[in-house]
């Protein structure tokens, strides 16, 4: 079974990954996702990880990896739906397991990619750093 | 008692092991972050069965008595073992290109750690702990 990737608007893809993704699936749901990243220039994506009751170090990895594939594509990512349990065993089991922005759930992600989106092209072109954009860490 | 065997040939097994060891720990009593962490455990060492080794088997055991819940994994494997195990077992060490955070990431979500690596292959044993409450 094929991760869905869903189209919310002309620039914004949505991906929920199901609990029962396999080693191959994730590895499609990565290739998949990066093509369609480029051929349709899409500017964000959200990954919805809130199905996925065991985030292991290898599937932590798939997302980091995933996540600055797009980035170098040139499109914003945010993972949302985290459950308690993953962010427990994710820390526990140490070192930086995930390294993306985050949001508690679909609606914080998309106000969170906006954001992020907006800082990028606000920003330094080499960088991508801010300079005089709305900072993007603040809370809603 | 009673025990579970899981053959491990594929990625789809992989699955089925981590289903049935958090199945396992609802079922004997154990709370959804004591699941997660054994079925995360679970899912480690059956990965690395499955990468190093080309395959191996989980076994799942509930050991416990009637003062504490015990949960045991014994994944095994008859690959060509682990050539440094001091190595393997520091952080930020991979072999594969992963984190590095499997083996020794692996140990601190169990109580009980231990691992066991030859020519013959490898078996790595787990268990959480908790003492029941009455």
């Amino acid at each position: 079974m094929r991760v869905p990737l869903l189209r919310l608007n002309a620039h914004t893809l949505i991906v929920p990954l199901h609990a029962d993704v396999d080693d191959e699936g994730v590895l499609s749901f990565q290739s998949d996702l990066t093509e369609r990243v480029a051929q349709d220039q899409v500017r964000g994506v959200v990954i919805d990880v809130s199905a996925l009751d065991v985030v292991d170090s290898y599937m932590a990895r798939v997302l980091n990896d995933t996540a600055r594939m797009l980035r170098i594509l040139g499109a914003c990512v945010v993972v949302c739906g985290v459950q308690p349990a993953v962010a427990l065993t994710l820390v526990e089991m140490g070192r930086n397991l995930v390294d993306v922005p985050t949001a508690f759930n679909l609606e914080r992600a998309l106000v969170r990619l906006e954001r992020l989106i907006a800082a990028t092209d606000a920003g330094d072109p080499l960088t991508g750093h801010l300079t005089g954009a709305p900072d993007e860490y603040a809370n809603d | 008692m009673s025990t579970q065997t899981i053959e491990l040939a594929n990625s789809s097994d992989l699955l089925r092991a981590r289903l049935a060891a958090r199945a396992l720990a609802k079922e004997i009593g154990l709370g959804v972050m004591d699941q997660t962490r054994f079925a995360t455990a679970v899912s480690e060492l059956s990965r690395n069965a499955l990468v190093y080794a080309s395959g191996g088997r989980c076994e799942l055991r509930d050991l416990s008595d009637h003062a504490q819940i015990r949960l045991q994994a014994e994944v095994r494997d008859s690959g060509p073992g682990i050539d440094d195990l001091q190595q393997a077992m520091s952080d930020g060490f991979s072999t594969s290109g992963s984190l590095g955070a499997g083996l020794p990431g692996t140990q601190r979500l169990v109580d009980h750690f231990d691992i066991q690596s030859g020519t013959g292959g490898t078996v790595v044993c787990i268990q959480i702990v908790r003492r029941r409450r009455h």
